[in-house]
């Protein structure tokens, strides 16, 4: 066997460990959070504070029958929660976490990326993959062969591709800025502080880090509102709205299938703050506190800055989800197509000017 | 292609993961099975239609224009990654393009695909209501 391989195999563990773990601590966060939003207590019974809630749940899930409905599509059926589930691991794979670390093992030195894959094609990568989400839920949709999920589906389908369209057009602003696909050399453009040419302002954004967000907020909220659509939360959960549509696509699901699906939609929540996080707020940078703590906390700390930041957005779709009433799905496709799309556009080609205006001078000089 | 072992490695020990799981719970769980049980869901009684397989062409004129734009997203990812070799240039094209792109747009909205059940309100709202009435 050689290196590469076992170190893939130990970072394909230890995402796989990480993400489940964390996805018990965040559904207990979120449902934590909302209680205390609408005055309640929240889970409190299982473990300290409840936090062991979702792990009684999932145990529970993990003993309940599955059922496979008499009209259902069996392959797809038994496919989908596939679909759904390991795409969400691997997105998880090009999110940097930390600079490389330089290991010495056996007299030898080895440097080890604190990335799962650092690919030159992150961001198309990052896409795709979010694109495989709409087929497990279009495919559950359709499978099931009940009414509910059907519709849940069909509005799915056309709900992700939309957002994903304005999701796309935001990131390309923060591709002006690195001119590279590859997440590393995202998080790596984002380093220092901002500086103006003109003094004045220069002794005023110094202080500033140079993260996406200052440059380019229209393009962070844009982008942000889209991953909300993109994983069907709320307020654009119409694809689950259980007033109208029980559960949505995943009706007919039962036991762990419906759990499956319960997961790969909280993984793939975390993976688009962190995303967001990469993007927009400099990813893992922060201050290493480098001389004042010991030495391995310069390992430790960017995975704790970009722990923080993820967390804090994770805050925000919470809040969002306990302040906001769901939208009516003729105001959401109006939203997505007629205020994101365009708006998303203008502000590329603005950006682009201001960027060109900076980089090359006057276009006739 | 060592970039891309990484991410094989984790599909497999994702699906892996999946598989192990769903078995765990195949061993585990109760099976009894009723045909109540396995009939498709309708609020506890029998459903009496199958569910539609027909949609509005809404749906269909969705799925097309995100076409449209998916493409352009890939030639504006080409252009931004070399955004400062192509300088004023790639400026100037890209911009010519998304003109256009926003020109369809335009006639797409105009045309009244974006409008999602604005006829039927404004229908029933312009009706003559007094003479319904009568």
């Amino acid at each position: 066997m050689s290196i590469e391989l076992i170190i893939s195999l130990v970072k394909a563990n230890i995402v796989l460990a990480v993400l489940l773990t964390n996805t018990i601590l965040l559904i207990w966060f979120e449902r934590k959070v909302v209680a205390g939003m609408q005055s309640r207590v929240g889970p409190d019974r299982a473990g300290p504070f409840g936090i062991l809630q979702t792990l009684a749940d999932a145990i529970k899930l993990l003993l309940k029958e599955q059922i496979l409905p008499s009209k259902a599509d069996r392959a797809m059926y038994l496919l989908a929660p596939l679909i759904a589930l390991v795409p969400s691991f691997l997105i998880f794979m090009i999110i940097p976490l930390g600079p490389d670390i330089t290991v010495e093992w056996q007299n030898a030195l080895y440097t080890i990326p604190l990335v799962g894959a650092d690919l030159n094609v992150g961001v198309l990568y990052f896409l795709a993959l979010s694109s495989i989400a709409v087929y497990s839920v279009v495919l559950a949709g359709w499978s099931s062969g009940s009414k509910y999920p059907l519709l849940g589906g069909v509005r799915a389908s056309a709900q992700m591709i939309s957002y994903e369209a304005a999701m796309g057009l935001a990131l390309v602003p923060v591709i002006l800025y690195s001119g590279s696909l590859s997440l590393v050399d995202i998080v790596n453009s984002q380093s220092g502080n901002l500086s103006s040419s003109i003094p004045i302002l220069n002794t005023i954004v110094s202080f500033i880090p140079k993260w996406n967000i200052f440059p380019q907020f229209v393009a962070f909220g844009i982008f942000f509102i889209a991953a909300v659509a993109e994983v069907n939360r709320a307020p654009f959960d119409l694809v689950e709205a259980e007033q109208e549509l029980v559960g949505g696509f995943h009706t007919e699901y039962s036991g762990f299938r419906f759990a499956m699906f319960f997961l790969a939609e909280y993984i793939n929540m975390f993976n688009m703050c962190a995303i967001t996080a990469t993007f927009f707020l400099g990813g893992w940078l922060g201050p290493t506190f480098e001389g004042i703590l010991p030495p391995i906390f310069s390992v430790i700390m960017p995975i704790i800055w970009l722990g923080v930041k993820t967390f804090l957005l994770l805050f925000v779709f919470v809040w969002i989800r306990a302040t906001l009433p769901r939208l009516r799905y003729d105001q959401l496709m109006e939203l997505g197509w007629k205020r994101m799309i365009p708006l998303s556009l203008v502000w590329l080609i603005l950006s682009a000017i201001v960027l060109g205006l900076r980089e090359f001078g006057l276009p006739w000089s | 292609m060592t970039d891309w072992l990484p991410v094989l490695v984790m599909f497999v020990v994702a699906v892996g993961f999946a598989l192990a799981s769903l078995g765990a719970s195949y061993l585990l769980s109760p099976k009894k099975a009723t045909p109540e049980k396995l009939a498709p869901y309708e609020c506890g009684i029998f459903p009496e239609v199958e569910p539609s397989q027909r949609f509005p062409v809404k749906f269909y004129m969705v799925a097309m224009l995100y076409i449209v734009f998916d493409i352009e997203i890939i030639f504006l990812f080409a252009w931004a990654t070399r955004f400062n070799d192509l300088g004023w240039y790639g400026i100037l094209a890209i911009s010519i393009f998304t003109f256009f792109v926003l020109e369809t747009l335009y006639y797409v909205w105009k045309k009244g695909v974006l409008d999602w059940n604005i006829p039927r309100r404004e229908r029933y709202l312009k009706q003559d209501l007094t003479k319904e009435a009568a």
